[in-house]
């Protein structure tokens, strides 16, 4: 499949909180007052501000204890739900690039309901900024289109953020997940065949973040269905009327 | 370090210990990621489990302050399991040293010590020499005075037992480490160690890393790609600081500072300038004369001629035996000795040990000036917690500087890369850079004392200051002053150089004037072939990563020191697959004939000591060149507090009896006695270990990072970590606020709940361990808290004075209780 892909290898992750930090330095998104809450993770969710977040998670196996980091981000779905979620309000509000397959928004993303779009999405990443506009991770499109890497690629010391085209990230990925098997039978790769962001684990992907992968759905949305289903009839409509 | 950072990336395994590398040190972490890739061993030792931890093959934890007894027992394990290298150990460490007869150690004391000084004489801890000063050697190691056999005896007593009752490091954690670690005392493997102030920063903290130093000597780690002894520093520059001078105890180069009684310059170089009549040994600091009169002709040019030894009577000198370091700077302070302070790019209000004997100390000030990017606890002390500023009559003086990347300069890292940085912007308002505010300053100084009255000035009226370009300073000027000029024509060899030439390299210095350097070790950073600091060729064919032509490294560009002991004694590496250099002179009916090396800058020019076929040359030298005997010191006599490390507890400790021997703690360490000065130790109400760290997000007291909104929104405010059982013990929930308290200071903290910090079984009892980042101050942000430093102690390590962050006794408790 063409277009682009991220890798991200947990296992080289140090939680430095560069790619956060880098991706509000490029995308000059500000900063909320936070409280440490008994943890590092901070702030404590995704926001209007924070299109990448390390999220921290403390478990501890048979004794011993593992500190799980997943800095997580928009996984620029294949087959995005938000894409459709926003469709079904407004039209020209949804890029999905046609190069990179990034998704990204536009400003009229803001006129659908953003409750309708968060919950579409099964890994919680649409938020809604301070104007109102609906946010997320671009995939630093206008980096990318001019032939640079994204800004959280390419602060990364550790490897632990890859970025390139999809083939070869897959690649990269498999391969690690070989090398990795010996000392970590649970070494995977989630949801690598929806999603062009793809993360690996060694663990039960779960003791990392309660949406590190698609969950399985609660109830689809009932106006979502509908409008999935109406589809191709309300492509039709606009046909006719564009005609 | 010995070596550098992206040499890293050659190690089979890697120790850190006394640092928490991932989140202090990222980008180290690339080279660190590479290593293991390629099939390194991560080991990481650490009271708390944390992001570093989180990447190592191998976790032990261990109690803050305890790092000699865990070390002390791999040197035993070590020595009893025959991991050492033999051949390395007999022919580049001084371990076949036979030591005098009068040197002992009993009970926690080596011989010569003076219980009312608090000081040891070191005479009983030389070796046995001949007739020409030349240490006895026993080559077989069998001499039961030998070091060899006095290590040995010296640890045994860490046996598995007794360190995991120290150290609360369960045994078989242990012996996993000793087993990974001693398993690069082989030719084909290289160990290395990454530490940084969780082994400084204690009252042992030299001892700290001599003992390590041991370890990599008994391994053949010395010298070799992937190996050496490597202290991640804290600053950008901070290794420039010190190659600089900028401790009491240094002029530029590592040049010791005179004290008083040495009048004349003949006097210092007799004192200063080791005589070695062994002639293999290069002994190098032999040059330091040339060192010393280049220096001083930088200082006060002209003026500075022989009849007058080079002006040495116009330089500041020590009283003898008096330490000038930080802590007896703000001991000083508080006792009003003082009148004025420029506090420059620091924060002294957070950063020293002790916070509230600085606070107090600093309102005894006539005047200071404090130059810095942003308002912090030092500038504003006068109107801290606790401070009326009605009665505080410091007069404080803000001048405010330019940012790193608003002024021009060198930098010189952890490796010795003394990479050239350039302007990318102006500073904003009235900020100036350091540069142009001493430039600027000192001319002041001048006009004034150019008037008559001014105590003594001589030296300030004489001082060479010519740093200006266009009436702007320049730091080209002053980087080429620090390379050095030749100040007449001269001749060396077949070459003659012009007066106003750059020296080329610190062999061409001279003693008689003749040359000026400002620093003898970054002699060749700017010379004939311009800013070798700014050079950023990627061009590398070590195989190792050297990269020789980005930016300089001291000394010569050499990038791995002590390289000389990475060959066997004909020169040739112990591991060709990472040869860091390489004897390839001619051979001619088994002897060499000519004089060539290969791969990175030798550490010293000269021929092996043995040829091909096995003959002793007369004309090589020994791998250790800056030592005066030529060997690396295994039994170490230099220092205040023992030539062999030995475990003692911290001033503040949880426990009342010293496993390893009667004497609890350091005998020699620097302590202070104010009323500020309160030591507890073993007091019921301060039951837990308290220690200091860092976080990726912050950096030193914060006085830069707490106003970027993206790192203050990270990490907000301070914070105490503790295990579950702790918080348990005094019903403390994830997330509250809590009173943390020391002998000497209290703040209130968040609570972060954890299981990375596990209780430790010390003697026996149960000892619970905090930890809090010493990043915050109460300037800003409003709820961030204060400085950590309000916890700690004025007590500091005999050798560097360095205090002890990184272990004290502490409470703590709910709000309210």
């Amino acid at each position: 499949m063409a277009g682009k892909s991220f890798f991200i290898d947990t296992t080289k992750c140090t939680a430095c909180r560069g790619c956060q930090i880098a991706c509000k330095n490029w995308n000059r998104n500000g900063a909320s007052q936070t409280k440490n809450t008994g943890s590092h993770q901070n702030p404590p969710d995704l926001d209007g501000n924070t299109f990448k977040l390390v999220r921290f998670s403390e478990v501890e196996d048979n004794g011993k204890v593992a500190w799980y980091f997943f800095a997580d981000q928009c996984r620029h779905c294949i087959e995005p739900p938000c894409k459709d979620a926003i469709e079904g309000y407004v039209s020209e509000a949804v890029v999905k690039d046609e190069a990179t397959g990034a998704i990204f928004y536009t400003e009229k993303a803001k006129e659908a309901p953003f409750d309708e779009v968060k919950t579409s999405c099964p890994y919680d990443i649409p938020r809604k900024a301070a104007d109102g506009r609906i946010v997320k991770c671009t995939m630093c499109i206008d980096r990318v289109s001019n032939g640079l890497i994204p800004a959280c690629v390419k602060i990364c010391p550790t490897g632990a953020m890859n970025f390139g085209e999809r083939d070869a990230m897959l690649a990269l990925a498999n391969e690690r997940v070989e090398k990795l098997k010996g000392a970590y039978p649970k070494a995977k790769i989630l949801d690598a065949d929806q999603v062009r962001v793809i993360y690996l684990v060694v663990d039960d992907p779960r003791k990392y973040h309660k949406n590190a992968v698609a969950g399985l759905s609660p109830a689809v949305d009932r106006r979502l269905a509908r409008r999935q289903l109406l589809k191709p009839l309300g492509d039709l409509v606009r046909v006719v009327a564009s005609v | 370090m010995t070596n550098h950072w992206i040499d890293l990336a050659n190690s089979d395994c890697i120790l850190i210990m006394g640092s928490n590398a991932a989140e202090n040190h990222p980008i180290s972490f690339k080279w660190v990621m590479k290593a293991k890739e390629k099939g390194a061993c991560v080991i990481n030792v650490d009271p708390r489990f944390t992001r570093t931890s989180t990447k190592a093959d191998i976790y032990a934890p261990l109690r803050s302050g305890t790092d000699i007894a865990f070390l002390g027992g791999m040197i035993k394990y070590i020595l009893e399991n025959n991991k050492f290298f033999n051949d390395y150990v007999i022919n580049y460490t001084n371990a076949s040293y036979i030591v005098g007869e009068k040197y002992d150690f009993k009970d926690g004391l080596f011989s010569g010590y003076n219980a009312e000084k608090r000081a040891y004489d070191a005479a009983t801890w030389a070796y046995e020499t001949d007739e020409n000063g030349i240490p006895k050697k026993d080559p077989t190691l069998q001499n039961p005075r030998c070091v060899f056999q006095l290590m040995k005896k010296h640890y045994s007593r860490y046996d598995l037992e007794t360190v995991c009752s120290v150290t609360g490091t369960p045994k078989e954690d242990l012996l996993k480490v000793y087993e990974a670690y001693s398993k690069t005392g082989v030719p084909d493997k290289a160990g290395t160690i990454m530490y940084a102030m969780g082994w400084c920063q204690h009252t042992v903290g030299v001892q700290n890393i001599r003992t390590m130093s041991i370890i990599q000597l008994l391994l053949g780690n010395m010298g070799i790609a992937g190996g050496g002894v490597n202290a991640l520093r804290g600053e950008s520059n901070v290794q420039g600081s010190t190659d600089q001078g900028l401790l009491f105890h240094i002029w530029p180069g590592y040049i010791p500072t005179p004290t008083a009684s040495l009048a004349t310059l003949a006097d210092y170089n007799k004192k200063n300038t080791p005589v070695s009549k062994d002639p293999l040994s290069a002994n190098w600091w032999q040059n330091r004369p040339k060192y010393v009169a280049s220096y001083l002709k930088t200082l006060f040019g002209d003026k500075a001629q022989s009849d007058n030894d080079f002006c040495y009577g116009w330089m500041p000198k020590l009283e003898e035996g008096k330490p000038y370091s930080w802590l007896d700077l703000f001991d000083a302070m508080y006792r009003k000795e003082l009148t004025g302070f420029f506090s420059w790019g620091q924060n002294p209000a957070c950063s020293g040990a002790n916070s509230n004997k600085t606070r107090e100390a600093l309102g005894n000030l006539e005047w200071m000036v404090v130059v810095n990017l942003f308002d912090n606890e030092t500038a504003s002390f006068w109107k801290g917690p606790g401070m009326n500023p009605k009665k505080v009559k410091t007069e404080v003086f803000y001048l405010p500087c330019a940012a790193s990347m608003e002024k021009e300069g060198s930098l010189a890292n952890s490796g010795r890369w003394t990479q050239w940085r350039y302007k990318a912007q102006e500073p904003p308002g009235m900020a100036k850079p350091d540069g142009d505010i001493i430039f600027e300053l000192f001319e002041e100084i001048r006009k004034v004392y150019k008037k008559p009255g001014g105590a003594f000035p001589d030296p300030i009226l004489n001082l060479k200051w010519d740093y200006a370009t266009k009436h702007n300073f320049d730091p080209h000027l002053v980087a080429k002053a620090i390379n050095g000029y030749f100040t007449k024509d001269v001749t060396i060899g077949d070459k003659t150089f012009k007066k106003g030439d750059l020296v080329p390299a610190f062999a061409m210095l001279q003693a008689d004037g003749s040359t000026s350097c400002g620093n003898w070790i970054y002699c060749q950073s700017y010379n004939q072939d311009g800013n070798n600091m700014a050079r950023r060729d990627k061009a590398d064919e070590s195989g190792i990563g050297l990269y020789p032509k980005w930016s300089w490294a001291w000394p010569v560009n050499r990038r791995i020191i002590y390289n000389r002991a990475s060959v066997d004694l004909t020169g040739k590496p112990w591991n060709p697959k990472k040869a860091v250099v390489e004897f390839v002179g001619e051979v001619k009916d088994g002897k060499y004939v000519t004089q060539k090396w290969k791969g990175d800058i030798p550490d010293g020019p000269w021929y092996p000591l043995k040829n091909p076929d096995g003959t002793a040359r007369e004309d090589g030298k020994y791998a250790f060149i800056m030592k005066s005997d030529g060997f690396a010191s295994i039994f170490g006599p230099g220092l205040k507090d023992g030539p062999f490390p030995e475990h003692y507890e911290p001033m503040e400790c949880p426990i009342d009896k010293n496993l390893f021997g009667s004497q609890i703690t350091n005998p020699v360490a620097a302590v202070f006695s104010t009323a500020r000065d309160i030591i507890k130790t073993c007091d019921p109400r301060f039951p837990f270990v308290g220690t200091t760290y860092r976080v990726t997000e912050h950096w030193q007291t914060g006085v830069l990072t707490r106003w970027l909104s993206w790192l203050i929104e990270a990490e907000p405010q301070i914070f105490v970590e503790m295990s579950e059982q702790l918080a348990r013990l005094r019903g403390i929930a994830n997330g509250e606020m809590v009173i943390v308290e020391s002998a000497r200071g209290v703040l209130e903290a968040v609570a972060i709940v954890t299981k990375r910090f596990q209780p430790f079984k010390i003697l026996g009892q149960e000892v619970h361990q905090v930890g809090l980042p010493w990043h915050y101050g109460w300037v800003w942000p409003p709820a961030g808290g204060d400085a950590a430093n309000l916890l700690t102690a004025s007590v500091g390590d005999p050798n560097t004075r360095i205090p002890e962050s990184k272990a004290f006794m502490v409470n703590v408790r709910k709000k309210g209780v």
